[in-house]
């Protein structure tokens, strides 16, 4: 790929103090807290699982530098196991979870192991060829029930003890998830292993000749944000308690593109902010039709036009610190 | 051989035909992607909208101008070319100096506005639209029926596809395009008009989706679906062959129609994933494509 990195990404600098971002999480914690007295939790918990795989996908393709356009088949795929381990094998909220999320952990480590090996936008096309072979294959597998997706997934307790049912408990346990996942995402971005990972996004042969083995680092980002999609899917399956063809379809990976993409490429907070902003566009336009599509579409075109930075991105640059 | 199997002969050859018919399109789309790749080095998501398009342009000629399929056959790939250049003028234009991945999201976002628009307006169900009737006998070839319909899709298929590699390979003007596409400053300092190259290159690539898209109007029924379900496979077929050459897309595009069409013999139901897994494999043993440069 002759343009290695993807311009407009703001440049973070290492020593740069990190303190606003601090305050900037607390003051999410404290919202999220009390929002569900506000606004009705199922929204709410479908904006959080759609933060948390916008989120695991920024760290794909805004620190890593790496188009994927696949990632509804770990969103969907761990949707399908965890909403099968709860309603056929009876097992509590949380083994149904973990066993999704592995089983997205597998799959993001066959996918990516086989996409890496080319790069820009064949991975592009690698990844959606993969995920659309997994689309026909869960078509047509029994477990799936084919169109009809698997319905009435109960909502089993907790450990077996805490009781999931009431939305607005569940709201919390969904709100812990998501932020273990942000922390753990936060955590993984300011490591080592995170400013290797921008080092390879800014220019992969510098990277190379410095004796990284850009491979390795390439593959285990992609595993993270596969499993960490795997952990959005998996929960969403028991928000809903439904689990479908939708969520491994391609234009579920497109709208997870847009999240990051609107939200801010590369930037902490950006893919919340976008995984809300689309949420709420598709909840307001519900009773639309194709209208939804077509403005995704134009969202897509302006952002990729002229809001190349997104809205947490612009204003990042405007007060001159990372977010 | 046939009984040894447990086919009959004509299931077989019956096959056989829709997988030649449907490489014949998966050829015409990845030819149009690696002429737009070369050029532009921009992945032209769009394109399974533009072959949608150049169906639903024949289709609107013959109900509201009452013009028929030959005329469609020339009109639909000059109007949908039409519109793919102004694209290029208004919005792709200005991604040339960005990351390639810019393209791919630019061009997935014009391909959700144009399917969203048409499947507003017409629905998500198909559409019919007739055989000429200069075309709609059947041959007995003695073994099997062809239907006039699908030689002529075939014929007309490897004559574009054909044309096209002569074009861009023997020609005059195919030379100074695959000058460009390795040295457009250079080229244009020979005084040649590179941005005006670039601009009817994309709109010829277009006009071949539109092109195949009126094929297939009779054999398909036309719907706002048609593109997109067929992209994604065509993608897979690029990535398996490699852009970097003409006739490797071509010949990529009939091998794996009629190995989708064999596999839908053998084994139905991995018919619609073998391509995908053919990639795996070509990934696995010639990451960059069978035909593909390094």
């Amino acid at each position: 790929m002759s343009t290695a990195a993807i311009e407009t990404l703001p440049r973070v600098e290492p020593q740069a103090s990190l303190r606003h971002q601090y305050v900037i999480f607390a003051i999410l914690v404290a919202l999220a807290m009390v929002m569900p007295f506000a606004i009705y939790p199922v929204f709410l918990m479908k904006g959080l699982c759609f933060a948390l795989f916008a989120c695991a996908y920024n760290l794909l393709l805004g620190y890593g530098g790496l188009l994927s356009f696949g990632h509804a088949l770990f969103f969907g795929s761990a949707a399908y196991v965890s909403a099968h381990a709860a309603r056929e094998w009876g097992l509590t909220a949380e083994l149904s979870i973990l066993l999704g999320t592995a089983y997205a952990a597998v799959l993001g480590l066959c996918v990516g192991w086989l996409a890496i090996r080319r790069h820009g936008i064949y991975f592009a096309m690698i990844t959606l060829a993969i995920a659309q072979m997994f689309y026909f294959f869960y078509v047509q597998a029994p477990f799936t029930h084919g169109e009809d997706g698997i319905q009435g997934v109960p909502r089993p307790p907790v450990f077996g003890i805490i009781p999931t049912v009431d939305d607005h408990v569940f709201y919390y346990i969904v709100l812990a998830i998501f932020l273990a996942s942000f922390l753990l995402i936060y955590r993984a971005i300011h490591s080592p292993f995170g400013q290797v990972l921008k080092t390879i996004r800014e220019n992969e042969p510098r990277a190379i000749s410095l004796g990284y083995r850009v491979e390795h680092y390439k593959l285990l980002a992609f595993v993270l944000s596969a499993t960490l999609a795997g952990v959005a899917g998996a929960t969403k399956a028991l928000v809903f308690q439904i689990a479908s063809l939708t969520d491994v379809f391609w234009a579920m990976s497109g709208e997870v593109v847009l999240m990051t993409l609107i939200g801010g490429l590369g930037t902490i907070f950006g893919p919340i902010v976008g995984a809300f902003f689309v949420v709420g566009l598709q909840n307001y336009l519900a009773d639309y039709g194709s209208l939804v599509t077509i403005i995704q579409g134009v969202i897509f075109v302006f952002c990729v036009l002229v809001f190349r930075r997104g809205f947490v991105g612009e204003i990042a640059k405007r007060i001159g610190k990372p977010l | 051989m046939f009984d040894l199997l447990g086919i009959s002969a004509p299931a077989f050859f019956g096959q056989l035909l829709i997988g030649v018919i449907n490489g014949s399109f998966y050829a015409l789309l990845s030819l149009g992607l690696a002429v737009i790749f070369g050029m532009l080095h921009i992945i032209n998501f769009v394109h399974g909208a533009q072959y949608m398009l150049g169906a639903f342009t024949a289709l609107l000629l013959l109900n509201y101008l009452g013009i028929g399929y030959w005329w469609s056959l020339l009109l639909a790939p000059l109007i949908v070319g039409a519109f793919g250049i102004v694209l290029e003028r208004v919005f792709l234009r200005h991604l040339y100096k960005l990351d390639h991945v810019y393209g791919l999201l630019l061009t997935f976002g014009i391909a959700l506005v144009i399917e969203g628009t048409f499947r507003e307006f017409f629905g998500s169900s198909g559409q019919p639209y007739g055989i000429p009737p200069e075309l709609a006998g059947v041959q007995n070839l003695g073994f099997m029926f062809l239907p006039n319909y699908r030689a002529w899709v075939i014929v007309a298929s490897l004559v574009v596809c054909f044309g096209t590699w002569f074009m861009i390979e023997r020609t005059r003007l195919g030379s100074y395009l695959r000058a460009a596409t390795e040295n457009p400053a250079l080229v244009q300092a020979f005084g040649i008009n590179v941005p005006l190259m670039v601009s009817l290159t994309y709109g010829f690539g277009v006009a071949l989706a539109a092109f195949g898209g009126v094929l297939a109007a009779p054999i398909y029924q036309v719907s706002p679906l048609m593109g997109i379900n067929i992209i994604i496979v065509v993608f897979a077929v690029v990535v398996i062959g490699g852009m970097g050459s003409i006739l490797g897309a071509v010949v990529t595009g009939f091998v794996l129609g009629v190995v989708e069409g064999l596999t839908k013999v053998f084994y139905p139901e991995a018919s619609s994933t073998v391509i995908f897994v053919v990639m795996v494999l070509v990934l696995l043993t010639r990451p960059t494509g069978l035909f593909g440069r390094a």
